[in-house]
């Protein structure tokens, strides 16, 4: 019955380089009006990129895109920008909602097409009408709301609401459940469902299979750019799916021979940080040891490492060494805690400052006489560090914003490996890095976890936990949900526990 | 030191411009006056460079000024004071004021430009009030005191030129910030938080605690220079007095290489920028011109300054990318 569906958005061979990076290649999909669209994939498979140039906020590099007019006939058509994507009938609603708090609800369904009379805004006509849309969603607000005051699921029907009253016969939502609470997801997926039995077309994003295994009519899986699956409804399960997204065979890397000793270095119990789920989060690092934290975006890894860092309150004990941890991260640093952050440009570089200075920012304090910087141990220091750091170019006046991304994070990285930390946090320590200097930074992690030191580090990237990791713990809204020693770990097992499959043998939740 | 070679030629100019056109301009007692006003200005400007390295902004030194300024006379004459308690007050209640500032600022968030304009408001209108908007002078008295800023050291060699003694805390002031810049932990610290709060924070800088205690640097400076004023002019009317300094002490910072968006000091340069500004006030009434042009002739010394630096920076950072491209070719 649903093939009679009209196909109402095609792209054909569309590909999208950035820079000369691939980040799409020879994609076909095909979106069916009365048809639930889902795509999955790992952090930086391209479904973003996908979903952009589906809705005209990307322009593909190569391929085309077709949209049907109103009999049904397909033609190509050049999407620039999202105005063009409303006229041919396609709306996103994006991941970030990006209603203007500061207007109601029905200003906002109808900003920059407001309903006019004698140049004078129609309030009246503009309320009634919103006051349809938002029934069509199942909302039940006065559409003379402000939006600011909206919780993130009504927000999210607000923008629905919208995309309808364009007329969009395609809505597309990116992570649309990624701040939703379960009641909310459910909600959510009704509407969807009715959608399609209007005929509408909606193509979803989604880390969670498990919504994916309740709505969708048809699953597009990518993986590296590519579409590695194209399943209907009855052909795909969670374990296919799984094995779709990660599918790689696993980088063969020699894996570091575990040295950590029984001491518990970094114990954390019970912490509760600023992840919008807050749940408790309790674990353990040993002297030694490299433990590596998976789970997908939003999981909650950031939030942690920043809790135990001390850049952010929370609840809860973190303890090095026995001792408790309280206190901001300048008391956290002085006894011995470093975090490498995840946005080094904000929160890791002085990005007009020179080199030497980035570097030895957190070396200064240990080796002042009352307070008067050691000048002479910190040009040597600087020296000592850019060439263990590799630094290229290797020229500590130099400011750190003309460095590559990959020299950028060597010299925050160095900042810490300067004071010997006892405890080493890396928010994806390798990420937008190439891959010599990858490399580089993996060893000198392993060389700190040698000497004595817990390392935890978040990474989005399998591959990379795999690699580095002696122990992954995986981290599922807001909680950790699985257990796995490298040595038996797989991609698949790790992805299972991260898009909230429970655990099955072989690991110990 | 290379930030401050722009502000240095202007100074250079605009002096030579002076000796030969503005009559008198090299007479002794102009230039002990210039010299005694360069000195105090500079207390303020200093104080004012430390808020602006950590990207603040602070609005109420003129009202702290024209506070301890009105508040010393205040004490000694009318509720009489000695010394040793009026000066200690004063300076505590400066150095409070600037806590305020901090705390507000680093605690409640709130931006320094809108605490330190509630500031400006308030000190003024409290010490008008105070004082019942009368004007507050030594009457002839604490001469001894008042030695402090009008002493004059006689240069061997020298008849008509002695040095006012306002110049050592000036010098003492100067050297002490700008080693606490350049060589202390803290300081390094403070330049790392107005040039990235953020990072610095994540990397384990105490980043509160320092704006605060640029605030409080700030105030107190504040505070000490009002009072090195009135010790210098002997009376003055509190609806009056220290109007405006903020603006002479941040346009010096400004001028002597210091970035409002943070992070960027030089000393030399705020000196250099102060002693521009004195300058130019001088000349503008020893030349003839209308003295009611200062302003102007200040706003436009200022922004042809700042552009100018602005302009020279977007230069050399394309060449350093011009350069940077071809390394990496």
């Amino acid at each position: 019955m649903r093939s009679e569906h009209p196909t109402l958005l095609r792209v054909c061979g569309v590909g999208r380089r950035y820079a000369g990076v691939t980040a799409l290649a020879e994609i076909d999909v095909e979106v069916r009006g009365g048809e639930v669209l889902a795509i999955v994939g790992e952090n930086g498979a391209g479904k973003s990129t996908l979903l952009k140039i589906l809705s005209g906020v990307v322009q593909p590099s190569e391929g085309r895109l077709e949209v049907a007019d109103a009999k049904g006939a397909l033609h190509a058509v050049e999407l620039d920008g999202a105005r063009d994507a409303t006229r041919a009938g396609i709306a996103l609603v994006h991941q970030e909602l990006n209603l203007a708090e500061n207007l109601d609800v029905a200003g906002s369904i109808f900003l920059g097409r407001e309903p006019s009379r004698f140049g004078w805004l129609d309030r009246t006509r503009m309320r009634d009408e919103a006051r349809q849309w938002l029934t069509r969603v199942g909302l039940s607000i006065d559409p003379s709301t402000l939006c600011g005051t909206l919780p993130i699921a009504q927000r999210q029907l607000v923008e629905i609401a919208k995309a309808l009253s364009t007329q969009s016969r395609v809505v597309i939502l990116d992570e649309p459940t990624s701040s939703l609470t379960a009641r909310e997801t459910d909600r959510l997926l009704e509407i969807m469902d009715e959608l399609r039995r209007d005929g509408v077309a909606v193509v979803f994003v989604s880390h969670h299979l498990d919504e994916v295994l309740r709505i969708a009519d048809s699953v597009v899986v990518l993986r590296d750019g590519r579409k590695t699956g194209e399943l209907k409804r009855g052909a795909f399960d969670r374990a296919l799916l799984e094995q779709l997204m990660v599918g790689r065979s696993l980088a063969t890397a020699e894996r570091r021979e575990r040295r950590e000793s029984a001491q518990v270095r970094l114990a954390v119990d019970g912490v509760v940080g600023a992840h919008r789920r807050r749940r408790a989060v309790s674990l353990q690092v040993r002297a030694g040891e490299i433990v590596g934290l998976a789970g997908l975006v939003g999981a909650g890894r950031t939030e942690l490492l920043e809790a135990i860092a001390g850049v952010t309150r929370h609840e809860g004990r973190v303890q090095l060494d026995g001792a408790e941890l309280v206190g901001d991260a300048f008391a956290r640093v002085r006894r011995g805690v470093s975090v490498v952050p995840e946005d080094r440009a904000r929160h890791g570089l002085f990005l007009e400052d020179p080199v030497a200075m980035n570097l030895s920012l957190a070396w200064i304090d240990r080796n002042s006489r009352s307070r008067l910087v050691d000048t002479r141990g910190e040009t040597g220091l600087v020296g000592r560090l850019v060439a263990r750091m590799q630094l290229r170019p290797a020229q500590p006046s130099r400011r750190v914003q003309t460095l590559s991304g990959g020299n950028q994070q060597k010299a925050v990285i160095g900042r810490w490996l300067a004071v010997d930390p006892s405890v080493l946090l890396l928010d994806e320590p390798t990420r937008g890095v190439d891959v010599g200097a990858r490399a580089e930074i993996h060893a000198e992690v392993r060389r700190l976890a040698d000497t004595g030191s817990a390392v935890l580090f978040a990474s989005s990237e399998l591959e990379e936990v795999l690699l580095l990791a002696d122990r992954i713990l995986v981290m599922h809204e807001g909680a950790i949900v699985g257990e796995l020693l490298a040595h038996e770990a797989t991609e698949l097992a790790i992805m299972h526990l991260a898009t909230g499959g429970r655990a099955v043998e072989g690991t110990h939740a | 030191m290379k930030r401050a070679l722009g502000i240095i030629g202007i100074f250079v100019v605009i002096l030579i411009y002076s000796a030969f056109f503005a009559e008198n301009f090299l007479s002794g007692i102009n230039l002990m006056q210039l010299t005694t006003r360069t000195a105090l200005y500079s207390i303020l400007a200093l104080g004012a460079t430390l808020v602006i390295v950590t990207g603040g902004i602070d609005l109420s030194i003129g009202s702290v000024v024209c506070l301890s300024g009105i508040m010393t006379p205040w004490l000694l004459i009318e509720k009489e004071w000695t010394p040793w308690q009026a000066i200690p007050t004063v300076l505590a209640i400066a150095a409070f004021i600037g806590l305020c500032h901090g705390l507000l600022i680093t605690r409640l968030k709130l931006q320094p430009f809108l605490v330190t304009l509630c500031g400006l408001l308030l000190y003024r209108g409290i010490a008008r009030w105070m004082t019942g908007d009368q004007s507050q002078g030594f009457a002839g008295e604490f001469d001894d005191v008042r030695a402090i800023a009008l002493a004059k050291f006689t240069i061997p060699g020298l008849t008509d030129y002695r040095l006012p003694a306002t110049v050592i805390p000036m010098v003492v002031l100067a050297t002490v910030i700008g080693l606490f810049l350049s060589r202390t932990v803290w300081g390094r610290w403070l330049l790392a938080t107005g040039r990235n709060e953020s990072a610095a924070r994540y990397s384990g800088v105490p980043t509160a605690r320092l704006i605060t205690l640029s605030y409080v640097a700030c105030s107190l400076l504040a505070g000490f220079g009002g009072m090195l004023f009135i010790f210098d002019i002997g009376s003055a009317q509190p609806s009056d007095f220290g109007n405006f300094y903020e603006l002479y002490a941040i346009a010096a910072a400004v001028l002597g290489g210091c970035s409002l968006r943070g992070g960027e000091a030089s000393i030399v340069g705020v000196l250099f920028g102060v002693a521009t500004l004195r300058v130019l006030q001088n000349t503008i009434t020893l030349a003839g011109f209308s003295s009611q042009i200062e302003f102007a002739v200040v706003g436009a010394v200022l922004l042809i300054g700042v552009a100018a630096d602005e302009l020279i920076r977007r230069f050399a950072a394309r060449r350093l990318e011009r350069v940077g491209a071809a390394a990496s070719h």
